[in-house]
Formats: structure tokens, C-alpha cells, sequence
């Protein structure tokens, strides 16, 4: 059944310098590098921040493939992006059809737009490949707070967070269950229009949903049978550490955005 | 006697191409024949499961044919889906599949995807609850008020229901109640011996196959090592402790008895047969 192939949280497992940093340094750096891109302005800014990404997406292992087939979803975007810029830019006029005309100024905002979209993706596909989503949740909390004293529940989005990731995979099995059980009384989930389809789905999502709620209750007893009461005072079995590497990776991050925005600076 | 349903060197292979492949099935010969009571027995991942889903067409085999009747099942597609209603396929747990407001309209969902009209509809409704022993002003309820036993019979009438020549359990009696469990075995029998239809009981438990079935097929590591009636099987005794699964507790007994020296019939797996078997040996016994 092609519904268990679905990778969620997309993570690839592995021992790679970027797998051990600290989930918090690389959120942080993942930000910082946004924050870079958005700064960088020709050549040679984007020649060095794609010079960084290339280095970390190396040193990953995540491999280029799996990183080109994450793009596909986005390639509409991208296009839509490039044919705007490409055509309206003003500027110098070196190709015109009728009211179509393209600018060198164009044709070099569409190629840096291509190039910022696809790097800000490679960046982000980065933290999500190298970071199991347990360690990014647990990241994102210890990030998160200090919002704790202006009485955001950092503790309490972070848990669901990880339930609901937890969950995932077994909802999907679930699916995959009831999907045949209907299929055997001869359920038809594939043909007829898109009303049909849409009707056929009530077989399969009522029972999907009871089960789900019954998971919830089950899952909140067992959490309360070993004494769960939010994140007051509650310890971890893994203590979140800096180490060598995320001050290492931190330098390099604000060296980055430093000689990007010397360059701005300089015009360059 | 021709099978009415027949594997031929079937083979499955999960996420084929995939650094997960995992191999379930390995050309897997099995002949099933009308009106006959088989138990497919194996451990959690022996591959039982897999197999019983190519049974009825939900799986389609990476290698080899499944013929119902003689003709390959995925030959056309109108061709598989009609291979669903003839060999019905209750699932693990199938209370879980529950989804209508009513029992009547639950139990219905099979007759109505068959096309049927709607007095054909209600006679197999009720005479499929009535087999499991729902009474009619039951039908008007919602199955979510029901006991989980009431509800797993429920589930099952709604296959019972599409009149299946072939029915399928997949562990039927899993987290029941002794007298659930009785229960449910006898609603199955009852529709084994009123239509003369197939059944195929897959279990884990020996003693359960051993009291039920005529012919008893083993499952491990995705092949078909033994298979026959259980007496035939239970001969096996160290083997299929080696698979984890072992020979019911009355043919360790008596396996323990001859291993100790009595003269004694050990291919027992019943009360009745081994109170038998006892009999006879004290008769023979005292004649000496």
C-alpha cells in the first residue's frame, strides 16, 4: 500500500556534524541564515552564501538527491516567481513582444529570486533532514521560553507537538486498515467523480476519527496513571547542551551575516 | 474436488526497490476446497495475514496467481472487486470499522455496494444479524452503544451479509470474553453449516484451530511448512515449538505421557478424543 511509503518529518538518520549540533543552534542558525539571504544583494553575497549552504549540505550527507526531490512541490512557485520578475522589472529594454519585455535588470531579479527561494528551502529541508522532530519540538520549547513568563503554554504547544508527530505513522497504519477492511465489503475509494469520492470517504473517516479520539482518551489516562501535570518542574531524561560544535556553528553563522551586510555596506 | 480458491508459487514483497524491502511470502502453494473449515495458524509477522489478503484481492501478488475458481483474480479489474464479494474477509478488530448511524444501514454497506435491490438487501440484513444473534429491534440502533463482543459480531454479520462462498477471520475471538469467544465460534459454524460455505480461520492459538478446523495449515517465515488435519499436524510437536507456536496443552500431555513410558494414543488435541484414548488404554490395560 503506496500510504505507508509516506515519509513524515522527512528525517534521515545519521552521525554527521550537523546531526549532532544542538537542535537549538540549529534552529537559530537556520534563522540567521534566512536573515543573510535576505540581506545579500549580488554576486558575490550570493556566491558566498551559496558557498556555506553547499559546504553544510556536504558535510550533511543528506545527499543532493533527496534534497532536488523535496523541491518538486515548490517548483510552481518558483517559476511563477521567475516569469514576474523576468517581465516586470523596469529597466533597460533588451527583448520586447508586444506588451511582453525583458530587462537586464529582470532578468537578474528573476535569476537572485530563483536562487534565494531555492536556497531557503535547501536551508530549511537541512534543519528537518538532520533533526529527529522530537529533538526539534524539545529545541523549539527551550527556545521558546522565556514566552513562558508572558503566559504563552510553551510546554503544552511543545507536547502536542510531539503527540501529534508521535502519531502520525500510527494514524497512517490506521488508514491503511480500515481503508481495506472497506475495500473487502467493496468500498471504492479511486473511481466516480468528486462527489462520489467525497462520500465514499465517510467510511473510512468516522471510524478513523473514533479511533482517534479514543487514542486521546487512552493516551491522556496513561499520561495522569504516571503522574503528568504540564511541565511545571519537570525534568528531562535528555538535557539539552552546547557543546564545541554549536559555538562553532554560531561564529560562523554571525560571520555570515557580518560580511553580508559589510558588502551591502559597501554597495557591493 | 476442484478449489475454490487456489494459490499458485504466490509471492509478496513489501516496499519492493526500497531500502525496507522485506520479503512475506515465498511461492506459496495452497489449495482451498469448497465447504471445507481450514485454519491457518502462525505467529504475529509469519506472514498469515499477508496471505489472507491476497485471498480476496487487496493485495496484489509481486509474484505468482491467485485463481478463484480457476480463473486468476486480477485478470480484470470488475473481475476483483466481484472476488471481494465472494470471498469475504472479516478483519482483525473489525468493530473498529463500525461507521454508520445504525446497525442496519453498518451491516447493509456490503449488500448495497453489490448492487442489490432493496428487498434482497433487508432479507440479507436480517438474516445475517440474525446469525449472529442480533434481534430485529436491535438493527434501529446506533453499533456505537453495543458491548465491544456485540459490536464485533455486528462487524461481522455486515460481511456475513454479502453471502460470501469464502469467509475469511482474521483472529475473530482476539480480546474476547470466554463466552464471547464461544459465541462468535458458533455464529461462525452456524454460517459454515447453513450455506455450506468455506470458512478459513486464522488464529494463533492452537487450541482454538484444534477444535474447530478440518484442516490445519501452518504458517512461517512466509512458507507453508506443514499442513493437513491436526492430528497430522500435531505429530510436528518440536517443530512447531521451534516456531513459537506449539501443539495444544492436551497433546503436550500426552506426548508427556509416552516420552514417560505408557502405551498410550498421543495424537490427541480434544477433551473427548483424549478421555478416548485413556479409556482404551485402561481397557487394554486390564485385558492383559
Amino acid at each position: 500500500m503506496a500510504l505507508k511509503d509516506i515519509t513524515l518529518g522527512q528525517y534521515f538518520p545519521g552521525h554527521s556534524v550537523l546531526h549532532r549540533m544542538d537542535p537549538r543552534t540549529k534552529l537559530l542558525l537556520t534563522v540567521l541564515y534566512i536573515a543573510a539571504l535576505f540581506l545579500c544583494k549580488n554576486v558575490i553575497s550570493y556566491g558566498l552564501a551559496l558557498i556555506v549552504l553547499a559546504a553544510a549540505v556536504a558535510v550533511s550527507k543528506v545527499g543532493l538527491k533527496s534534497i532536488v526531490r523535496g523541491m518538486k512541490p515548490v517548483v510552481v512557485i518558483i517559476l511563477l516567481t521567475a516569469v514576474l520578475n523576468l517581465f516586470y522589472t523596469p529597466g533597460h529594454e533588451i527583448w520586447r513582444f508586444g506588451f511582453l519585455k525583458i530587462t537586464t535588470e529582470g532578468l537578474w531579479s528573476a535569476a537572485f529570486m530563483v536562487l534565494r527561494i531555492l536556497m531557503l528551502i535547501t536551508c530549511t529541508f537541512l534543519l528537518t533532514y538532520t533533526t529527529s522532530p522530537i529533538l526539534l519540538t524539545d529545541g523549539l520549547e527551550n527556545l521558546l521560553g522565556p514566552l513562558k513568563k508572558l503566559r504563552v503554554p510553551v510546554h503544552e504547544l511543545a507536547m502536542m507537538m510531539s503527540i501529534a508527530l508521535r502519531f502520525i505513522p500510527t494514524l497512517i497504519e490506521e488508514t491503511d486498515k480500515i481503508m481495506s477492511a472497506q475495500r473487502a465489503r467493496g468500498a471504492d475509494f479511486d473511481t466516480g467523480g468528486l462527489v462520489q469520492k467525497a462520500k465514499a470517504l465517510v467510511p473510512l473517516l468516522v471510524p478513523l476519527f473514533i479511533s482517534a479520539f479514543r487514542r486521546a482518551d487512552e493516551l491522556a489516562v496513561a499520561m495522569e496513571c504516571r503522574c503528568y501535570h504540564g511541565g511545571e518542574g519537570r525534568t528531562r531524561l535528555r538535557q539539552l547542551r552546547y557543546q564545541s560544535i554549536d559555538y562553532a556553528g554560531f561564529l560562523l553563522g554571525v560571520l555570515l551575516v557580518a560580511a553580508v551586510a559589510v558588502l551591502r555596506h559597501f554597495g557591493l | 474436488m476442484e478449489p475454490i480458491l487456489q494459490t499458485q508459487k504466490l509471492s509478496h514483497v513489501y516496499s519492493a526497490g526500497t531500502p525496507f524491502q522485506r520479503a512475506a511470502l515465498t511461492d506459496v502453494d495452497l489449495d482451498i476446497y469448497p465447504g471445507e473449515y481450514l485454519g491457518i495458524i502462525g505467529h504475529t509477522g509469519s506472514g498469515k495475514s499477508t496471505l489472507i489478503q491476497h485471498l480476496n484481492g487487496l493485495l496484489k501478488p509481486t509474484e505468482g496467481k491467485v485463481l478463484f475458481r480457476g480463473q486468476d483474480i486480477w485478470e480484470s479489474k470488475e473481475r476483483t472487486r466481484q472476488t471481494r464479494f465472494h470471498v469475504g474477509l472479516v478483519f482483525q478488530y473489525p468493530e473498529y470499522q463500525l461507521f454508520e448511524e445504525t446497525i442496519y444501514k453498518d451491516i447493509s454497506f456490503g449488500p448495497r455496494n453489490m448492487g442489490l435491490d432493496e428487498a434482497e438487501i433487508d432479507r440479507r440484513v436480517r438474516e445475517a444479524a440474525h446469525f449472529v444473534g442480533l434481534r430485529d429491534e436491535q438493527l434501529e440502533r446506533s453499533p456505537f452503544e453495543l458491548s465491544g463482543g456485540q459490536k464485533r459480531r455486528v462487524a461481522i454479520a455486515g460481511v456475513i451479509a454479502m453471502e460470501p462462498e469464502v469467509l475469511i477471520l482474521d483472529e475473530p475471538t482476539a480480546g474476547l470474553d470466554p463466552i464471547g469467544v464461544e459465541q462468535i465460534l458458533g455464529n461462525i459454524r452456524d454460517y459454515h453449516e447453513a450455506h455450506g460455505a468455506t470458512i478459513i480461520l486464522v488464529s494463533h492459538s492452537m487450541e482454538e484451530v484444534a477444535r474447530t478446523v478440518d484442516r490445519l495449515v501452518v504458517v512461517n517465515d512466509g512458507v507453508i511448512p506443514f499442513q493437513g488435519a491436526p492430528r497430522e499436524v500435531f505429530q510436528h510437536g518440536d517443530e512447531l515449538e521451534a516456531m513459537g507456536l506449539g501443539v495444544p496443552q492436551m497433546t503436550r500431555v500426552f506426548h508427556q505421557l509416552r516420552a514417560m513410558g505408557v502405551d498410550i494414543d498421543a495424537s490427541v488435541y480434544t477433551i473427548e478424543q483424549a478421555r478416548r484414548a485413556i479409556r482404551d488404554y485402561r481397557s487394554r490395560k486390564g485385558a492383559r
